[in-house]
């Protein structure tokens, strides 16, 4: 009986504190009591696994779902959606509340939508195929025949720290960059350090990562922050969760648990 | 003047400003119901942004003459082909029957399918065969899939042509002692070619806003520039810069086939 009572009273507790906790983001979300979260089409390894974020495999997919559980949704109250890049920053009004696909957090696209504090610094790294004779000096990387995505906040990087001779080819998405690479159209790509680790694993046969640039000395850091719409209330919300999960190392480990090979990696100097 | 002349007069005036105030009614509703949209200004905002127009109208324009270039080299090509095919169509030796087949072959696969599937298959496909540089450059095999397209397009509208060519004609070639080969040279083709010609117009026009879809595999021209602005400004504005470029061009086309097609009607009645 007195466990009984325990633990309807432990159970009243938590239901207290999850309503305390979402009562930052009560009515501010487009379902009432739901956390809808969009992602990539598909969504790439390891941000998220066998693109089935529902699992809460993978770093993105992870660290979504801490976030709902500190906002106060339960798991089951999370919804997933997909949309495109152009989706998640054309005018008008959107089908999800957060949208995580690796945006990098930059001054003009904050201008059309709002970001969160950022909650990974990732490294950009070269990918090369069959790379033994190819030296991460950079004078040899200017000598490549570049391919990159688009979308990504790598083409400025390859243009203004590498100024390749030859210019850079570009992409949609990452499958048509290793196309590329594959037919010999491109010698190294530039991606994110855990996509390149990933793509250089499995994807593209004889793949190397040749090494990453240090993101404290990049010009351009690329922070990942959670996509809002402009002016969305629960910003403050997702950046109170993302302190949270900071503070108490909840991120950390995760970033540990998906990200844990892209230490290792040399330096370009 | 007659009093018809008088009335037929009256009656033009008064089509005239029926057409121009049904044409202002239109422009004025368009002009002040448009920018009562609740969206408007965020429409406006990632759209129409003039400061983004002008800072990006230069690159865009570059980017544009690689269009321009690629359009140039593929036209002849496509023309020679297109040709080449609706004659093996059109043979009629017994001995020419699999020359026949393989035309119809031709033009039914390269018709019927998408051309950004063929360009996707042939710029990385064939490359991927392991072609040294630069012979596995996307330029090149781009191009091929665009004439492949093309070509049999091209080769339909000249077959029509081809056949609209009234038999006497051939018949009275055959009279002066033509060979089939002058026949064809001589008599059949110089006016099933000009018959055509609007027709070929319309094609090309097409074809000039189809080089744009080279960019899925590698070169950054203008449509993948715009993409690399909207990615880096979070802005759609470098998309209508390049729907006015291709307006620019297109327009002026378009035109003259107009008035190549309202030539030869005249000239035919």
């Amino acid at each position: 009986m007195l466990k009984l009572l325990t633990s309807a009273a432990l159970g009243t507790v938590l239901l207290a504190g999850a309503a305390v906790a979402q009562s930052c983001s009560a009515g501010k979300t487009l379902t009432e009591g739901k956390l809808t979260i969009a992602t990539g089409n598909p969504a790439y390894y390891p941000w998220v696994i066998d693109d089935a974020p529902e699992s809460g495999k993978g770093f993105e997919a992870a660290v979504a779902y801490a976030l709902a559980a500190e906002m106060g949704f339960a798991a089951e109250d999370v919804v997933w959606t997909r949309t495109s890049f152009d989706q998640a920053i054309q005018p008008g009004t959107k089908d999800f509340d957060m949208n995580m696909q690796q945006f990098s957090i930059t001054a003009e696209r904050d201008k059309v939508v709002d970001f969160s504090e950022p909650y990974y610094t990732a490294p950009m790294a070269v990918l090369v195929r069959g790379g033994d004779s190819i030296d991460a000096s950079m004078a040899s990387l200017k000598a490549l025949k570049w391919g990159v995505v688009a979308s990504t906040t790598a083409l400025p990087v390859v243009m203004e720290e590498i100024a390749p001779k030859a210019s850079p080819l570009v992409y949609d998405d990452n499958a048509n960059v290793v196309e590329a690479m594959k037919a010999g159209q491109v010698d190294a790509a530039l991606f994110d350090l855990p996509t390149a680790l990933y793509l250089s694993a499995v994807v593209l046969e004889g793949g190397k990562v040749l090494g990453q640039f240090a993101p404290d000395e990049s010009a351009n850091p690329d922070h990942f922050g959670v996509l809002m719409t402009d002016g969305n209330p629960l910003k403050e919300c997702v950046d109170a969760a993302l302190a949270a999960l900071k503070a108490d190392g909840t991120l950390a480990g995760i970033e540990a648990e998906w990200l844990q090979e892209a230490t290792g990696v040399p330096l370009i100097q | 003047m007659n009093r018809r002349q008088a009335y037929e007069a009256a009656q033009r005036r008064r089509a005239l400003s029926v057409a121009g105030v049904s044409t202002a009614a239109v422009l004025v509703a368009i002009v002040v119901l448009v920018p009562l949209a609740p969206g408007w200004t965020a429409v406006k905002a990632s759209f129409f942004d003039g400061g983004i127009f002008v800072q990006t109208f230069p690159t865009m324009l570059r980017a544009f003459l690689i269009d321009v270039m690629i359009f140039a080299w593929s036209v002849p090509l496509i023309l020679g082909l297109g040709l080449a095919i609706a004659l093996a169509r059109g043979a009629q030796a017994p001995a020419l029957f699999p020359l026949r087949i393989f035309g119809a072959v031709y033009v039914d696969v390269f018709r019927g399918v998408p051309v950004v599937l063929t360009i996707y298959l042939i710029g990385f496909g064939v490359p991927g065969l392991g072609l040294p540089r630069p012979w596995n450059s996307p330029y090149i095999w781009g191009t091929v899939a665009l004439v492949l397209t093309y070509s049999a397009y091209i080769a339909e509208v000249l077959r029509s042509g081809i056949e609209s060519i009234h038999a006497s004609q051939r018949n009275a070639a055959i009279c002066l002692g033509l060979s089939p080969r002058d026949t064809m040279r001589y008599v059949i083709l110089p006016q099933a070619v000009r018959r055509v010609v609007p027709a070929n117009m319309n094609m090309l026009v097409a074809l000039q806003k189809d080089v744009a879809l080279l960019s899925f595999i590698g070169p950054v021209e203008i449509l993948r520039q715009a993409g690399i602005y909207k990615s880096l400004l979070a802005n759609f504005t470098p998309y209508v810069v390049a729907a006015v470029i291709f307006l620019c061009v297109t327009v002026p086309a378009t035109r003259y086939a107009d008035h190549l097609l309202n030539r030869d009607r005249d000239a035919r009645s």
